[in-house]
C-alpha cells in the first residue's frame, strides 16, 4: 500500500475514502513517539485529542471534503491553542492554559485539520537555534548534534522528519525561514498584513508574521489560502483579497526577473552555501528567468536595524508577564519586588538580555540616537526593495550563510548568533513575502536554502517558483535517514 | 555615546525593566550589552537627512474600520482562573498589597 505522506495527497485519499483521518493521525502520532525522544521537535503532544478530534472528521461528511480534512498539523508553542498548554517555552508561562484559540487555529480547525501539537521553540521565539527554549533544544532530523535553526525549529524538524505533513511558525526576523534552510523544507514568510496575529504570543509587533512549514509547494499554498486573509481582531490584517495560491503553481517562471545583490555574497557565506545557491540560479535560469545583478545598498546595516527595533518592542511586549494574569508568580512582600523577581526567575537569559537592550534604548537621553536611528534606516531599507523592484519580481538570496551548526557552537556569544540571521531580517524590516526553498544538500549532507523576496502580497510568485524548483530537481524530496 | 557601559548603567536599565538581576547576570550584561551597543554604532554611518522613520509596514493597505458595535468578550472566571492568585466570586486578580504596605 502506498502510503499518503503530503496533505494534498493525505487530504484527497481522506475525501474519497480511501483513508481514514483516524489512521492518518494515528501514523503522525506514531513517528512522533518513535522520533521526538531524540529530536526534541514538540513541547506538548495532543495525542488524546487529536485521535478524538480525526474521529470527528471521519464521522462528518462536510467535514471530510475540507480542504485540510485530517491532516495532522503541529503548532509553534506561541501560537494560542484553547485549553491546551502553551508556554512559548518559557518557564514564566509554565502551566498556562489560553482560554482562547488563534485566529490561524480557528480557521484550520475549520478547515478540517488535526492538530496533533505544541512545537519547541526558543523562549518567546527569540533566537536562531532552538537553545534558547526553557525545556531544551530541538535538534535537526539530518544530524542530531546539530541544531535545526530557529526559532521555530521544532516545527521546521516536525516536517523534515516526516512527524507532520505540515506546521505553524511565527517569524520576527526570519524565524520560519532560517530554520526551514536548516532543515531542509519549504519555509514561508507571508506579507505582514496578510496573516491574523490574533493568538500568537507577541515579540516584536512590527515584524512578526504567522506562515506555514511543508515539503511541497502545493502544501504551502492550501495552507496560506486556509490560514490568510482579514481579521477583525487583528487591526494590521488588510481586506486585499487572497489569492488562488495553488493556481499559481503552473510551473512555468519564464521571464521571471530574478535579482542578485552580488554585493552581499562575497564574504561571510559558507563555500558550500553559495555553491547552492549557484546550483538553484542555475535552474531558475534554465527554466526560462531572467538573473539580473541588483544593489541593496543599506542591507548591510539590517541587522542592526532589528535587533535595535525588534529588542525594544520586545521589551515593551513582554512587559506584561508580571505574575499578575497568568503564568508564575514569585513570592515577595511588594508587588514590586514581586515583579522584579516573578520576571529574574521566569525570563531565560537572552530574553532578559533583549528586554535589557529593548529598555535601554527607548530610555531617556537615547531615543534619538539609536531608536528613531534605526527606524530612518528602517526607511532607507523599504526604499532600496521598492528601488529593486522596479527591475526584477524577486530578490534571491542564500537563506542562511552557513548551514546547520553544532548546538552550543554559538551559544555563548550573542552576537555571532545575530549574524544567523543576515539575510532574513530584511523582509521584516520591510513588510515583503520571502520563502525559503530546499536547494540540495552540501558535500556534509546538510540541506541548504534558497531565499526569495516578493513585492507585497505576492506570495503567488514565490510559491511558482518553489513548485518550478520541485519539478525540475530532487532537491525537496531529499529526507534525512531518520524519516517517519 | 557610550559603548563604555558601567554595572551603574545595567542597575538602573534592570530597575527600569522590573528585573531582579543576580550579581553574575550583572557582570555579564554589563560585557554583552556594551557589546550590542556597539554593534548598533554602525547605523551613524547612514545617512538619515530629512529621512522619515519607518514605524509600522501596515499602512501598505489600511485595514477597515469596524463598526462600533459591543460583541462577547472573553469569560473573567476563566481568565481569572489562569492568574497565579486571584478571587473568582469578587472577579478580581489578587496582588501583594500596593496602599499602606
Amino acid at each position: 500500500m502506498t502510503r499518503e505522506r503530503e496533505a494534498h495527497a493525505l487530504r484527497a485519499a481522506i475525501a474519497a475514502g480511501r483513508l481514514s483521518a483516524a489512521d492518518a493521525c494515528r501514523a503522525s502520532l506514531d513517528a512522533i513517539a518513535r522520533l521526538d525522544p531524540e529530536l526534541h521537535a514538540f513541547q506538548h503532544v495532543m495525542a488524546d485529542a487529536a485521535s478524538a478530534r480525526a474521529r470527528a472528521v471521519d464521522a462528518d461528511p462536510s467535514a471530510k471534503q475540507a480542504p485540510l480534512a485530517g491532516v495532522p498539523v503541529a503548532i509553534k508553542d506561541n501560537i494560542l491553542t484553547r485549553g491546551v498548554p502553551t508556554t512559548a517555552c518559557s518557564k514564566i508561562l509554565e502551566g498556562y492554559i489560553p482560554p482562547y484559540d488563534a485566529t490561524v487555529i480557528e480557521r484550520l480547525t475549520r478547515a478540517g485539520a488535526v492538530i496533533v501539537g505544541k512545537t519547541n521553540c526558543d523562549e518567546f521565539a527569540m533566537g536562531s537555534s532552538t537553545e534558547n527554549s526553557a525545556f531544551g533544544p530541538a535538534r535537526n532530523p539530518w544530524a542530531t548534534d546539530r541544531t535545526p535553526g530557529g526559532s521555530s525549529g521544532g516545527s521546521a524538524a516536525a516536517v523534515a522528519s516526516g512527524m507532520v505533513p505540515i506546521a505553524l511558525g511565527s517569524d520576527t526576523g526570519g524565524s520560519i525561514r532560517q530554520p526551514a534552510a536548516l532543515c531542509g523544507v519549504l519555509g514561508l514568510k507571508p506579507t505582514y498584513g496578510r496573516v491574523s496575529r490574533y493568538g500568537l504570543i507577541a515579540f516584536a509587533s512590527s515584524f512578526d508574521q504567522i506562515g506555514p512549514f511543508t515539503r511541497t509547494a502545493r502544501d504551502a499554498a492550501d495552507v496560506l489560502a486556509v490560514i490568510a486573509g482579514h481579521d477583525p481582531l487583528d487591526s494590521t490584517t488588510v481586506e486585499t483579497p487572497v489569492a488562488d495560491y495553488a493556481a499559481a503553481l503552473t510551473g512555468d517562471v519564464r521571464g521571471l526577473r530574478v535579482g542578485v545583490p552580488g554585493h552581499l555574497l562575497t564574504h561571510g557565506v559558507d563555500p558550500d552555501i553559495t555553491r547552492a545557491f549557484e546550483r538553484a540560479l542555475d535552474e531558475l535560469r534554465a527554466a526560462g528567468a531572467e538573473l539580473t545583478d541588483i544593489a541593496l545598498p543599506h542591507a548591510d546595516l539590517a541587522i542592526a536595524v532589528y535587533y535595535l527595533i525588534g529588542n525594544a518592542e520586545a521589551s515593551s511586549n513582554l512587559a506584561r508577564y508580571d505574575g499578575v494574569r497568568y503564568g508564575r508568580r514569585a513570592p515577595a512582600a511588594t508587588v514590586t519586588e514581586m515583579y522584579a523577581r516573578t520576571r529574574d526567575r521566569g525570563f531565560g537569559a537572552e530574553v532578559k538580555r533583549r528586554i535589557m537592550i529593548g529598555t535601554y534604548v527607548l530610555s531617556a537621553g537615547y531615543y534619538d540616537a539609536y531608536y528613531l536611528k534605526a527606524q530612518q534606516v528602517r526607511t532607507l531599507i523599504r526604499r532600496d526593495y521598492d528601488e529593486a523592484f522596479t527591475r526584477v519580481d524577486v530578490v534571491a538570496v542564500p537563506t542562511s550563510p552557513t548551514a546547520a551548526f553544532r548546538l552550543g557552537e554559538r551559544a555563548s556569544d550573542p552576537i555571532q548568533m545575530y549574524l544567523s540571521d543576515v539575510f532574513t531580517v530584511s523582509a521584516n524590516l520591510a513588510g515583503l513575502p520571502a520563502i525559503s526553498i530546499p536547494c540540495g544538500l552540501t558535500d556534509a549532507r546538510l540541506p541548504a536554502g534558497l531565499q526569495l523576496t516578493a513585492r507585497p502580497f505576492d506570495e503567488s510568485t514565490l510559491l511558482r517558483a518553489a513548485d518550478a524548483l520541485e519539478r525540475r530537481t530532487s532537491w525537496a524530496t531529499e529526507r534525512p535517514p531518520i524519516f517517519a | 555615546m557610550p559603548t563604555n557601559l558601567t554595572r551603574a548603567d545595567v542597575t538602573r536599565i534592570a530597575a527600569l525593566a522590573r528585573l531582579e538581576l543576580t550579581e553574575d547576570e550583572t557582570t555579564l550584561f554589563v560585557e554583552q550589552l556594551a557589546a550590542i551597543l556597539s554593534y548598533f554604532e554602525d547605523l551613524q554611518r547612514a545617512d538619515t537627512t530629512n529621512v522619515p522613520p519607518t514605524a509600522q509596514v501596515a499602512v501598505l493597505a489600511a485595514a477597515p474600520w469596524r463598526e462600533d458595535a459591543d460583541r462577547p468578550s472573553l469569560d473573567r472566571d476563566l481568565l481569572i482562573r489562569q492568574a497565579p492568585e486571584g478571587d473568582r466570586d469578587a472577579g478580581l486578580f489578587t496582588v501583594p498589597r500596593v496602599i499602606g504596605s
